[in-house]
């Protein structure tokens, strides 16, 4: 291969970002998409992206507190170096958007505007009306678009990543794909594959993800050696509109612009909400939250909506479990300019005006905090080294992930407008990082390997579609993995609900085997494409499960109630102050044992082994995560004095080792 | 383009799922007839179009996209022969995507947002049938490369520098933002051009042995000189009033007056009519008309 060839898979805001700038770094793209990458999921993103931007910094923000808050929101559990590097960026990222004509909302005078979002007392959230997501997607498909007719970039819209073609040594030579329309096959020799494919919310049947988020991409990079990082963190969305083909989502941006999520003091009150007054409203976030309020993070709101429904019984229908999210108080103008888009949505979907209604909501699988694990170089300053060649590396050398599907920036909860930032981080970062990889490459691959590899992916395809004496309905078992999974694997997490969710998993894989097709054909063949993306979200439910079920402990999205850490009961000021002490006894404990990330290897039969990495929190020590706990202050005052002692004392061994 | 067919999950089950799920409405719907649906088929492109009935039990609250999936489910015709599952395209199912725009009851529009309840106030069966103006591809998947490559004629982009940093962008008055962010949200859904008389189908079917490279250049070839359509013709206006984008904004004029340009509207304002977002197309198009004959004027002079 003379001319560098990089092979991106996934065409959202992740896969745009990297092919982007590899294209001005004179590097050619190969770009495959299972849709027209304009169509990618990113468009969904409706809120907006994080930044320190001038007006929060002259209010006392700066970088470091984005990555403060982004790591404490995450509960700690990512490495801090390439969080660190993320923040770092944030500003020039919303200025480069910026440049590329996304149209974000203005001031009176010309600025961008910001918003609110959770888990920080910033508004450091720079939107496009409610479609951020879309508009940041369209400017960088525009870029793309021109790089396309300048010859830079070559797409494959409409094809599937089957796999990665592995040489002898086990280094990533490229891929093999097959064409959605012709069902034809094809190797891409490539000096570097990156996935940038997204999100696997399709594991549980129906989520605020697109069609396309299966996981079958990432499922079989981690089939062919990639180990899988912190599967069991899912972020369960607070507010969504639940509806028969998809929980569509309802922005976080809502309660940013001053929503308000409440229940009716009478269990299923039945008159109009509206007629309902204040007195007999339970504004239950504001109750419990009274610094955050509404926009507690998202693990917190999820499981306190799901809480007020199931155990308190609060739920706004007896049928059908929702609170309410009420945005009736802000003036229909303001309410059009800034959150136009998602209250249409509303509309149009469920047919009540939400500038006039309160609407009705709850929460919905939204995003994977874990996937791909990824490597990084780490600079001097505490960052990452750019262009290094391990950077956004999976365990498979030459294999590459960003956006969504790596594991490496949100830890056990992601905070809101993060995701967009790091999804086009990632993409913008891992360019020069790929360039080194392509000049280090040498000789040409044997095209034997690829001529294998595209008969071992014919050979299966054909096998499915033998497969017409099958019993099985591949729709039916998906369903039932839908239900499964949004049981066992979401707010609340049991370890006897795990473990048979584990052995139905098993069970529904078996039946997989025995599935037909009622499609034999070999053009536009929908049903083998979803039957095989349907065997390919086994070992990641398996995974998602496994890691579940051995996290004996309470962190972020991850919640057992059985290792929880409820707040001080003691109101004797000495009596809550011991009780403060042996809590923070049991938090450091618990740090030591489990403040590790989850590593997942897939076994030949698909099953995952679970192994632990540390974490490195060299940049900010870990501490725990108070939002609303009940004595929060009074742990809060022996945590710090514990953090100082340790100082001191390190000092002191610092001095005895100089002297 | 992957079909997850979950319609029946009720996320509700034991109380204990996220999803709050289900359409809780339970009464009476056994009373209530099953919908029924039929669709225009065609196996392969360039093949014959046949039409084929389905029946699904009704439930409240479907979508046209919630009734594939059960059709494609059941993979069985309403006079009980097992068919190949029809084939559609979708994504995001919450119409920002752009992908499952389809003739519904003889309309353009996008799949998603067409709720079940409000088509069977139109009669008992509920009609689905490709986009007309696009090749068929299979079924209700039509190829919709040339709306994509209206895009690239109009250099619907901002010609920036690179992707270095260089501090924000131009300012802009909130004004010029809520003029340019309606223009932005165009979802390339194609609705205009179904709808628009001036755009007809181009067509290439591939020639026996003729390899991809030779069909990808016939069917580029083919799409020159052909109407750009109402959604390209507004991208330009949006990039046209960029403060940046507005640095080519003579060669987007080039584009709208050269053949296949502006000039081949009729004005039948079908597009702004049927547009999902409800862009003001027709806006976009006047603008764009005054912009160029100003454009050709100055042109005449210059030579």
């Amino acid at each position: 291969m003379a001319q560098p060839r990089v092979l991106v898979i996934g065409g959202g805001l992740a896969g745009l970002a990297a092919t982007m700038r590899l294209a001005e770094l004179g590097v050619g793209v190969d770009l495959v998409s299972l849709v027209p990458v304009k169509r990618s999921h990113s468009v969904c993103a409706q809120g907006g992206i994080n930044s320190v931007n001038a007006l929060t910094r002259q209010q006392g923000d700066n970088e470091w507190k984005h990555f403060d808050d982004t790591v404490y929101g995450g509960d700690f559990l990512q490495h801090q170096p390439p969080v660190k590097e993320m923040a770092d960026w944030g500003p020039r990222i919303v200025d480069l958007m910026d440049r590329l004509g996304v149209p974000f909302n203005r001031t009176p005078e010309g600025f961008r505007d910001q918003r609110r979002f959770g888990g920080t007392l910033y508004k450091r959230t720079s939107f496009a009306g409610a479609t951020t997501g879309q508009q940041l997607l369209y400017a960088l498909d525009e870029q793309v678009r021109r790089r396309e007719v300048e010859g830079k970039v070559k797409k494959w819209e409409f094809w599937d990543f089957l796999g990665p073609v592995l040489d002898d040594a086990g280094h990533c030579r490229g891929a093999v794909c097959q064409d959605l329309v012709t069902m034809q096959f094809r190797a891409f020799p490539a000096d570097a594959v990156v996935l940038a494919t997204g999100g696997c919310g399709l594991l549980y049947g129906r989520s605020t993800m697109s069609m396309v988020c299966t996981g079958s991409a990432v499922s079989r990079a981690y089939r062919a050696g990639a180990w899988y990082g912190n599967g069991e963190f899912i972020q369960v969305h607070p507010t969504a509109i639940p509806g028969a083909d998809k929980l569509r989502l309802m922005s976080e941006s809502a309660r940013g612009e001053g929503g308000r999520v409440w229940v009716p003091r009478t269990p299923q009150d039945a008159r109009d909400p509206r007629d309902i007054p204040e007195a007999d409203r339970f504004y239950f976030l504001e109750d419990r939250y009274p610094k955050y309020g509404n926009l507690v993070p998202r693990d917190i709101a999820t499981r306190e909506i799901f809480d007020v429904c199931t155990n308190e019984g609060l739920s706004v229908e007896k049928d059908r479990l929702c609170v309410y999210l009420d945005l009736t108080h802000i003036p229909r103008e303001t309410l059009d300019r800034k959150l136009g888009g998602i209250l249409e949505i509303y509309e149009k979907f469920q047919g009540v005006d939400p500038r006039v209604m309160p609407m009705k909501i709850f929460p919905a699988v939204h995003y994977s905090m874990g996937g791909l694990w990824v490597d990084y170089e780490r600079s001097a300053a505490g960052g990452m080294v750019e262009g290094a060649v391990r950077n956004q590396r999976t365990s498979v050398p030459g294999l590459y992930a960003i956006g969504e599907c790596d594991y490496q920036y949100h830890g056990a909860n992601r905070l809101g407008a993060n995701s967009l930032l790091s999804c086009i981080f990632s993409g913008l970062f891992v360019a020069p990082t790929l360039k080194a990889v392509c000049e280090g490459r040498g000789s040409a691959d044997d095209a034997r390997l690829f001529d294998a590899a595209v008969r071992r992916e014919e050979e299966r395809h054909r096998a499915l579609l033998g497969r017409t004496a099958g019993v099985e309905n591949p729709y039916d078992l998906h369903q039932q993995l839908g239900v499964l999974m949004t049981r066992a694997a979401t707010v609340v997490r049991r370890n006897d609900q795990l473990e048979s969710a584990y052995g139905q998993v098993c069970d529904l894989e078996d039946r997989w085997r025995r599935c037909a097709v009622s499609d034999t054909g070999n053009w536009t063949n929908q049903n083998v494409v979803f039957t095989k993306a349907l065997g390919d979200m086994f070992p990641l439910a398996k995974l998602i499960l496994k890691g579940a079920l051995l996290r004996d402990e309470c962190r972020g999205a991850h919640f057992k109630p059985d290792c929880a850490m409820p707040g001080i009961v003691e109101s004797d000021p000495s009596a809550a102050r011991v009780e403060a002490e042996r809590w923070c006894d049991r938090f450091e404990e618990n740090t030591r044992k489990w403040l590790k990330s989850t590593i997942a290897e897939c076994r030949p039969d698909g099953s995952p082994t679970i192994t632990y990495q540390d974490v490195d929190t060299s940049l900010i020590p870990p501490r725990p995560r108070l939002y609303g706990l009940v004595g929060a202050d009074v742990i809060e005052e022996v945590w710090k004095e514990r953090q100082a002692g340790q100082g001191e004392s390190s000092r002191e061994a610092t001095v005895a080792a100089a002297t | 383009m992957i079909k997850a067919v979950d319609g029946t999950v009720t996320g509700n089950d034991h109380g204990h799922s996220a999803g709050g799920g289900g359409n809780g409405h339970a009464a009476s719907v056994a009373e209530r007839k099953p919908i029924r649906v039929r669709v225009l088929r065609q196996d392969v492109a360039g093949g014959e179009s046949y039409w084929e009935r389905f029946e699904i039990p009704y439930e409240p609250n479907l979508n046209v996209i919630s009734v594939l999936q059960k059709i494609a489910a059941r993979a069985t015709s309403l006079d009980g022969r097992a068919v190949a599952p029809v084939a559609w395209d979708c994504c995001c199912l919450e119409e920002v995507c752009g992908s499952c725009t389809m003739l519904v009851n003889g309309r353009t529009r996008m799949a998603c947002s067409s709720l079940v309840d409000k088509l069977l106030e139109e009669g008992d069966e509920i009609e689905l049938r490709p986009m007309s103006k696009f090749p068929v591809v299979r079924d209700l998947v039509v190829d919709r490369r040339r709306l994509f490559h209206s895009l690239e004629r109009v250099k619907a982009w901002v010609p920036v520098d690179d992707s270095y940093d260089h501090g924000p962008g131009p300012r802009i008055s909130p004004e010029e933002q809520q003029d340019a962010y309606p223009l932005a949200t165009c979802i390339s859904c194609g609705c205009c051009l179904e709808a628009c008389p001036q755009f007809t189908k181009v067509e290439t079917v591939q020639r026996a042995g003729e390899t991809a490279e030779s069909l990808e250049k016939r069917r580029k070839d083919s799409f020159e000189g052909q109407f750009v359509g109402a959604h390209a013709i507004s991208q330009a206006m949006l990039f046209n009033s960029h403060p940046t984008g507005r640095m080519i904004a003579d060669e987007r004029l080039e584009a709208l007056t050269s053949a296949g340009g502006i000039q081949m509207c009729g004005n039948a304002q079908n597009c702004v009519a049927v547009c999902p977002k409800h862009i003001p197309l027709t806006r976009s198009i006047a603008r764009a008309g005054r912009a160029a004959t100003v454009w050709a004027i100055k042109r005449l002079f210059d030579r």
